[in-house]
């Protein structure tokens, strides 16, 4: 019975260094100053950590590095490197949440940090060639989320202008907040008029490039209760895995989010119009309108409507990824762990002129490699307890 | 020492695959106990979780089940995931104007010579 693990497991603390232009900063830098204002949030320090969970693009052995640096090793007593692209993170709460209950930990931290941008084209990602797409030369991973998009559109009359609603909504909510990198005027003829990358795909609904940091601390919720900060409680959680390579998706137009997504509600025991507000991974325009039909806050088919409809931009029916997502805030390279940071502000109340009236329950939603792996998380204020 | 299992004698699944296209031949594979076809290929059937596959030659036949085209300084080609008659899809590039190729559109396999050899669609009725 996975019931018994509603809200028994609470994110008592967030790290975020807001540093997306940071020459001269490792990805281990930017990852431990986010785990030491993380542990610092909710008055801990690192020498309480006795669990780790961590995933790096350029590294196999990330566990290994991060315990070495930060003074881990010693008391560790959990650690879990799982890496599925950028929903690693979110694996890892789910693995972070199993170990916490049954006792074999008592303080994880799960903590991301890269130089993407400012390393540019000498970051070099961990090999994993791909022989039966390489040949055709793919641009990864954009072409991948291109093919997913043409055949949206071929199923379902998706359009480019649809899309283009998608970047501008997570422009509008970026103007809100000012950690977020891109906060200028877009317009629909900007996105349009964007350079074509891999068909119907353009520049502009491709996610930043930059640097980052972020880090999450999780203990039993009674432990949380005592801590510095009003515990964010995890009420559900879920992780699917389909393919590897795209032209082994099952279906194109649907994700493993349609899997992840009813996991994590059920274990919450909610339904998905108990969602006040949702972050939902926005490598490409396409990613958020497919999780938005996948997870069901709309019909399959649904979400080009849905998102013309102006329903998750500012104002809208449904905030989603309100500190101005992948495309407007943010993008170190794996992005999932910044989905959790602006669900847990939300819940807290603490995002300012962005902030969602009232918001109990939220939903983070988090996508690696190319469609390939798909996590959710449902988020809990204390009284949804 | 026990002995190797004789089932799982020779050359991998992955080098037969290129061994047969070096030879001009685009194989897929075939599960003898469920009857599914399978690319790219594997040991175990994806299908029944058998243990059982023979490498056969493929129809050739195919559809577009979606199109991209990737642009750079250096121009336009296309990548395209193909959904072979026998089921299975792969990725693969349709000759000709990149721009002109449309999802549904019936294509046919060809291995194209070259280090490595590649298997390319081009549209049916097409030159
Ligand atoms: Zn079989």
């Amino acid at each position: 019975m996975t019931d018994g693990l509603r809200g028994k497991v609470a994110i008592a603390g967030i790290g975020n260094t807001r540093r997306w232009h940071a020459p001269g900063r490792s990805a281990y830098d930017q990852l431990e100053e986010a785990s030491f204002l993380a542990l610092e949030d909710c008055g801990l320090t690192l020498g309480d950590v006795d669990a780790l969970y961590c995933a790096h693009s350029t590294s196999g052995l990330p566990v290994l590095n991060v315990a070495e640096r930060l003074g881990l090793g010693p008391n560790l007593r959990h650690a879990d490197g799982t890496m599925v692209g950028g929903a690693s993170f979110l694996f890892h709460m789910r693995s972070a949440v199993s170990a916490l209950n049954a006792g074999q930990c008592d303080v994880a931290l799960i903590c991301y940090g890269s130089n993407q941008a400012s390393a540019g084209g000498r970051l070099v990602p961990m090999p994993d060639p791909q022989p039966y797409e390489a040949p055709y030369k793919p641009r990864y991973p954009i072409s991948s989320y291109a093919l997913a998009a043409a055949r949206h559109m071929h199923s379902y009359g998706t359009t480019r202008e649809q899309l283009a609603e998608v970047a501008l909504a997570a422009r509008a909510w970026a103007q809100m907040n000012p950690d977020a990198q891109e906060r200028g005027p877009l317009t629909l003829g900007d996105v349009l008029g964007a350079r074509m990358v891999s068909d119907p795909l353009s520049k502009a609904d491709c996610c930043l490039v930059t640097d980052g940091g972020a880090a999450l601390v999780l203990t039993r919720g009674d432990r949380a209760r005592d801590l510095a900060r009003p515990p964010v409680h995890i009420l559900g959680t879920g992780v699917a895995v389909s393919h590897r390579q795209i032209a082994q998706m099952p279906d194109l137009t649907t994700s493993a989010a349609a899997i992840s997504g009813p996991a994590a509600l059920r274990e919450a025991g909610l339904g998905i119009k108990d969602v006040d507000h949702a972050m939902l991974y926005d490598a490409f325009t396409i990613c958020t309108l497919m999780f938005l039909e996948d997870l069901g806050f709309c019909a399959k088919g649904e979400g080009g409507d849905f998102v013309a409809s102006g329903a998750i931009a500012p104002g809208g029916a449904l905030p989603v990824n309100t500190n101005g997502g992948g495309l407007s805030c943010n993008h170190p390279g794996m992005y999932g762990l910044f989905t959790v940071l602006e669900a847990v502000t939300q819940l807290r109340g603490d995002a300012g002129a962005r902030q969602v009236a009232g918001a109990e329950v939220a939903l983070a939603h988090a996508n690696g490699g190319v469609l390939s792996s798909q996590a959710t998380a449902i988020l809990g204020t204390a009284a949804t307890i | 020492m026990m002995p190797e299992d004789p089932r799982f004698d020779g050359p991998g699944p992955d080098a037969r695959w290129q061994a047969a296209l070096s030879e001009g031949v685009f194989t897929i594979q075939h599960c003898d106990a469920c009857g599914a076809a399978q690319f790219p290929p594997a040991v175990t059937c994806r299908a029944c979780h058998g243990g059982a596959l023979s490498m056969v030659s493929a129809s050739g036949k195919g559809a577009v089940y979606s199109t991209t085209t990737v642009r750079s300084r250096e121009g336009a080609h296309n990548v395209s995931i193909i959904e072979l008659a026998e089921g299975p899809r792969m990725m693969a590039s349709v000759e000709g104007d990149p721009e002109a190729v449309r999802i549904g559109q019936a294509v046919t396999a060809r291995v194209a010579p070259g280090e490595p050899p590649m298997v390319v669609f081009a549209a049916e009725g097409a030159e």
